[in-house]
Order: structure tokens, then sequence, then C-alpha cells
């Protein structure tokens, strides 16, 4: 029986060589999901084996799941097979070797975005891994990165270049049965960024990628692993802008962080996809899972998100506090105008001993947007002296938006300390003319607040994203108020 | 500065328009300092909002000018740019937003609208910590969120601080000395006195006379039923003080009867 289910499969990659190792313009799957697609993304992947069979296994066990019904979201059904699960923009070559054999086009397109791709990141100081479409185009400073050992590529590369690293981590945090998005995601991803700091070894500067959806009806799924071994230091930003589009497009990407004896990571998102027009037509939706693990004692693990687009955000990036004295923070400021919906919070396991957790989220409701905040605090037998503060709080703009928070709180252990509080304010006509009274325009007012009200999460971010966050929060408020 | 032409103003209570001003005039001119006194509800601080472009008001007759051009055309923010200040007889608590910061954006688009470069934070700083002096205020005040847990004092203190650094035109305020002790009165009387200057008028908008003690008006104006009823100097208000309001209203009755066809 197994042995004819190899035999099948060997038949149906044969069939690929013939039907899709042709050269073309454009690499692109039909629409659809099967076992024969996620053998082509391998395969256009040039994959090792045990990569092939990682998929395979997620593959056969998405089929037999459901899509969780559970959040405080609503979305007309997503149809799977609709989707194109592998497709890269043109290039002549196999892949561009360096910046100079990239598509001046894209390299345009970046431009607009505000990409430093040049050499002026080096001003910035900033190393740019992006991903277009589903393939790395263009991984900057990686030698000077490469001279303290950090590696720093697109998963693809390490998939061939450090096949043991990424067999070693990959799905150690999020295995490939995790959830539906995680599994999917497991089975076609198709591209993402790889990153592992060796031991003692903190990274001179910040690390970024910027995400871009591009092509019509190509379902994003990327995956990111970041290995901070002992002793080591990371600060990692990702930043996401996507052009206007009408269609719902899904995104359902996976990070993993693991962080072993004393290491630390930071990791930042300002999440500014496509949100849908201001009648909620379109829009991203971005289920996404984000896990890091503190496998060893004394390490650190922090998420800083800045939340502003899509249509529907699904996302709770969580910290697994295995080792004694680790430290779990998440820090999370989410927007929702108009009609956007956000199911978003984190968890935090724990499970050494002496472990600590931060939870500070901000959600800020406008137009129809309803924000939630989910967030699982779990003490279990193992972690004496477990210590969390969580800390939420809502604002609410205008009358029709909607604010939940369900703190689910899980304590095994009688020596943990936990601490939960939560507000709820609206920013209310007398603030509004109060500034306007003094110069200040009502939409600046509406900004004014609404930073006041971020501060504490903006505070965690690296410098130069703490500015773009405060600039994105003003044009995702537009036209909240009139 | 300000001219105030027969104004009628209702307030939109829902189902209902209730009238307060019915047929106010008022001119104050560049450098002078004009007291609007009068009872509990006789539209003192319907005038002052109204002046400031709150909402929910409706001006139903009338023309209110201002250095010549029509005012109740311009949103709020643009009247405050253009030099019109008011002083909230209950300041609004901004949890959040740092004292300092909402002075630097008023100011900046203040001198923005009028062609200036924004100053930088040391600048304002510089600025700010001058004024700061003047209202013996502390600077801690700065960094803390606008109003927020303020004591009535430091309010009342804040609005002028505020109003020391917009340097406005022309200055309503409100109610400035209610719920303020002798010494944070005097306090705000200094600031104040030290921002009369020939080219900036001020309306003080107050129900008692002893602010008067303190700032010396050159106009007194007494309001009832929703007009002047009486304009005086300065010993107007000490009349008041020693009479009541009872006979200027009785009077202000006498005349809407005597004005009704």
């Amino acid at each position: 029986m197994g042995n004819q289910a190899s035999r099948l499969d060997e038949l149906i990659s044969h069939d690929y060589r013939h039907g899709f190792y042709t050269p073309m313009e454009v690499d692109s799957a039909p629409a659809g999901l099967s076992e024969d697609v996620i053998r082509l993304i391998s395969a256009k992947k040039n994959e090792p084996d045990f990569m092939l069979d990682w998929r395979l296994k997620a593959f056969r066990h998405w089929l037999t799941m459901t899509e969780p019904r559970w959040a405080t979201v609503r979305h007309p059904p997503i149809d799977y097979q609709a989707i194109v699960y592998y497709s890269a923009p043109k290039s002549r070559t196999d892949g561009p070797k360096s910046l100079a054999e990239v598509d001046p086009e894209l390299l345009r397109t970046y431009e607009k975005l505000g990409v430093p791709l040049e050499e002026r990141e080096l001003l910035a100081g900033v190393a740019v891994d992006a991903v277009f479409d589903s393939v790395s185009v263009a991984t900057t400073f990686k030698e000077k990165l490469g001279e303290l050992g950090i590696i720093f590529c697109s998963f693809s590369e390490a998939v061939q270049h450090h096949p043991e690293l990424v067999r070693q981590y990959l799905g150690s945090v999020v295995p490939y049965t995790d959830n539906f998005f995680a599994t999917l995601n497991s089975a076609v991803f198709s591209d993402g960024s790889f990153c592992y700091i060796p031991p003692g070894v903190r990274c001179p500067m910040e690390l970024s990628t910027y995400f871009r959806i591009n092509a019509k009806n190509t379902g994003q799924f990327e995956r990111t692993l970041i290995i901070a071994d002992r002793g080591a230091y990371v600060s990692y930003l990702e930043g996401c802008t996507a052009p206007m589009r009408d269609e719902n497009q899904l995104h359902a990407a996976v990070v993993e962080l693991v962080a072993l004896e004393g290491a630390q990571i930071k990791y930042s998102t300002v999440q500014n996809w496509y949100p849908g027009d201001k009648d909620g037509k379109g829009g991203i939706y971005n289920f996404v899972t984000k896990r890091g693990d503190c496998r060893e004692a004394n390490s650190k693990i922090s998420w800083t998100q800045v939340e502003t687009g899509s249509a529907i955000t699904w996302k709770y990036p969580s910290v697994i506090l295995q080792g004694d004295n680790s430290v779990g923070e998440f820090h999370s400021v989410a927007l929702t105008n108009h009609w956007q919906q956000a199911d978003t919070g984190t968890k935090m396991i724990h499970l050494g001993r002496n472990t600590k957790s931060t939870i500070l989220s901000k959600g800020i409701s406008a137009g129809h947007g309803s924000n939630a905040y989910r967030g699982l605090v779990k003490v279990a037998k193992s972690a004496a002296n477990a210590r969390n503060y969580t800390q939420c709080d809502s604002l609410l703009l205008g009358d029709r938006c909607a604010a939940h928070t369900f703190p689910y709180i899980e304590v095994k252990n009688a020596s943990a300390r936990v601490e939960h509080e939560a507000s709820t304010s609206r920013i209310g006509e007398d603030q509004l003319f109060y500034c306007q009274s003094r110069g200040v325009s009502a939409e600046d007012a509406v900004s004014l607040i609404v930073s006041g009200f971020c501060r504490e999460v903006f505070k965690e971010l690296p410098m130069e994203f703490a500015v773009e966050a405060q600039k994105l929060l003003g044009v995702s408020l537009e036209g909240s108020i009139g | 500065m300000l001219e105030i032409r027969n104004l009628h103003v209702t307030v939109d209570e829902g189902t209902t328009k209730r009238p307060i001003l019915r047929g106010l005039d008022l001119a104050v001119g560049a450098g002078e300092v004009h007291a609007i006194m009068g009872p509990n509800g006789s539209g003192k601080s319907t005038l002052a909002h109204v002046l400031a472009g709150r909402e929910g008001y409706v001006v139903t007759a009338g023309e209110v000018l201002y250095r010549g051009a029509n005012l109740l055309d311009l949103p709020p923010e643009t009247r405050a740019r253009e030099g019109i200040f008011l002083a909230f007889q209950y300041p609004v608590e901004i949890p959040g937003v740092a004292n300092i910061y909402l002075l630097k954006a008023a100011l900046n688009a203040a001198r923005k609208h009028r062609g200036e470069a924004e100053l930088d934070a040391l600048d304002f700083l510089a600025l700010v910590k001058a004024k700061l002096r003047l209202m013996q205020m502390d600077e801690s005040l700065l960094y803390r969120a606008v109003n927020e847990g303020f004591s009535g004092g430091e309010k009342k203190r804040n609005e002028i601080l505020q109003m020391a650094v917009l340097e406005p035109q022309l200055a309503i305020l409100d109610e400035t000395d209610s719920g303020l002790d002798i010494d944070a009165l005097k306090v705000v009387a200094n600031g104040v006195n030290a921002m009369r200057s020939p080219e900036r008028a001020m309306i003080l908008v107050t129900h008692y006379q002893r602010l008067l003690d303190h700032i010396r008006p050159d106009r007194v104006h007494v309001l009832a039923h929703g007009r002047i009823a009486l304009s005086g100097g300065p010993e107007l208000a000490l009349e008041l003080e020693r009479r009541g309001y009872g006979w200027v209203e009785a009077k202000a009755l006498e005349t809407a009867a005597g004005a009704r066809p």
C-alpha cells in the first residue's frame, strides 16, 4: 500500500517534468491545491526530499482539518481551489545573483514603497531581504553579516545552503499539524526569510524584510525562521505594504523564533496591507501564526506589532517559556477603521521556573471596525514563580465600532502571579473641540490622541519604525471622523 | 476687532430649539478689555462658545465680524489660527497626550497658517519655559497628560498658559475665575494682565466682581435674556455686586416687551 502510494507519487512527479519544466516567462502554478501543485513548488525550488516529505505530510493533514470559526471575524467562505499557490516574477535567468540582475521594474516599485535597496541602506543600517511575490529578489549586507557568521537569507537559499539548520528547526515551534492556516502554509509556503545568529554574536544591525503582495490572485504563504543561538541577540523588523486591490487575498504566514540559552530576539512588525475600501470591499485576509520558543534558560523573546492594515487580521504572536527565567513580551497596537476586523492577541505559555511575561495591548476602533483582544496566559504545574502582567486598553472613535477583550488565564501552579488590567475609552466631541479651539484640526487631534494612546508600545519599536508607525496611524484613520 | 450685530442663537436640543441669544450687539476694539456679566442662564457661555465655533448652536439671525470678516463661516480651528482663543470654563482632559505636545501642535498650526516657519523643539521649549514662569507653573506639568489629574486651579492656569503661548488677538475667558482660590486667582489675573496690549482684545465672561478687582476692564456689559441689557464702565461691576442682577433683568424684560410690535 505504502509502496504503491510512493510509486504513484513518482509517476505524478514525472509528469511534472514533462508538463512544467519548459522555460516560461511567468512561473505560475495553475489555480488550486493538490499534491501535484506541492510537488511542483518543491521541484521549482529544487528542494531536498525532506522538504517535499514535510510539505506532503502537512498537505495530507490539512485535508483532515476545517477552517477555524472561533474568532470574532466574519468573511465569505474562502475557495482554496481558486488560489494560485505559486507564482514568481518574470526572470530570464534562474534567479538574480546581484542587484544588477534584478528587474528594474521591481526596483522602481520598491523605490515607490520606500524600500531602501541600494547602498543608502548602509547609512540606514538596514539589511533588506525583499520578498516580492513569493521569491526573494535581492538580499543585501549578506557579506558583512557573513563575517560574523550570521546567516540572513531567503528561506529557499537556506534550504539549499543550510539544509541541516532548516531540518533541525523547521516546524519545531509551529508544527505542521498546528492549525488550519499554519498547516496550509507548511504545505505550500513559497519563500520567506531565514536567520541564524551564532553563539555569542550580537547582530550589529536591525534585520529587515519587506513583504509585498502583487500578482493577481496570488495567495502569499511566507515562512520565516529565526534562530538565536546561545547568548546571541537579534532585532528583526518586518514591514508590509500592498497595492490597491479589489479581490480579497489570503495571506497565511508562519513565523518561528527559537531562542537558545541566554539569547534574545526582538521581532517588530508594522503591517499595513490593503484594508479594503471604506465600504468594506476588498482587502487582505491576514491569518498568521507567529510563535517564539524560549527553548533554554535566560532567553527572551519580544514581539512588537503595529497592525493597521488588512481587511481581517487573525494573529497571536506567542511565546513558549520553556527555559527557566525566560522572558516573553508582547506589545501591540491594532487599529481597525471602516469595516476592518481584527482578532489579535498573544499566548504566553509558562513552562519553566521563574518565567516572566508582559502583555501590553492597545486596540483602536473607528468607523465600523471591530477589534478583539484574545490572549491566553497559561502557567503549567512546572512553572514555579511564574509572573504575568497584562494590560489591555481599547480606544473607540465614534459609536459604530466595537472592541472586545477575551482574556483566558489558566494557572496550575499556586506560586504564580498573574495580573490583568483593562480599560476602554472613547474620543469625545469635547476633546476634539478643545483641540480645535487651539487651532489643531479634528484629524490632527485624533492622531495626537491616538499616538498618545499608543506611546507605550511605540517606544518599543526601533526609531525609524516608530516614525513610520505614527504616520501610518494618521493615514489609516483618515476619514474616521466626520 | 470684534463686532457682533443682532445675534440670535438657538441651541439644538434634539427635537426642540431653544433660543438663547436674542439680538445681541457688542463691539470690542483692539486693546480693550470687556467684561460680560450676568446671571446664570443668561447666555454668557453660549456667546463664548459661538465665538469659538462650537457645534450644536444655530445662528438664526445677525452677524459676527472679526477683523472685518465674517467669523461664523470659519471652522473652529481656523478661528483659533486667526487669533481667537477661548479659555474654557471646564478645561477638557485628554489622557495620553502630553500637555507640551498639544501646545506645540497648536502653536505650529497657527504659525503655519500665518506663513511662518514651525518652531523646532528647542526654540519651542525656551518659549514655553518663559511662559511657565509667568504662570508660576511647574515644568513637570508640561509632560503630564493635558489637564488629566490637574487640580481646578492647575486647569485654569493651564488655560492661561496656552493663551500666553498662542498670543491670540482676541481672548475670551469663560468663567476663568470659577473654582479658583484667591492665590490662584491672583496668578491667573497677573498672567492675563501681562498679556494686555494695544493690539489685543479680551472678553472676560464672569459671574462675580472679584475677578475684576484684579483685571480692570474698560467696559462692563450685563447680559440678560439673551441681549446686552446694560453697559457701563468698571463701576458698573461694583454696582452689580451691591445690587445683584434682579433689577437689570427686570429692565431687560421691559425693553424686550417694549421692542415687541
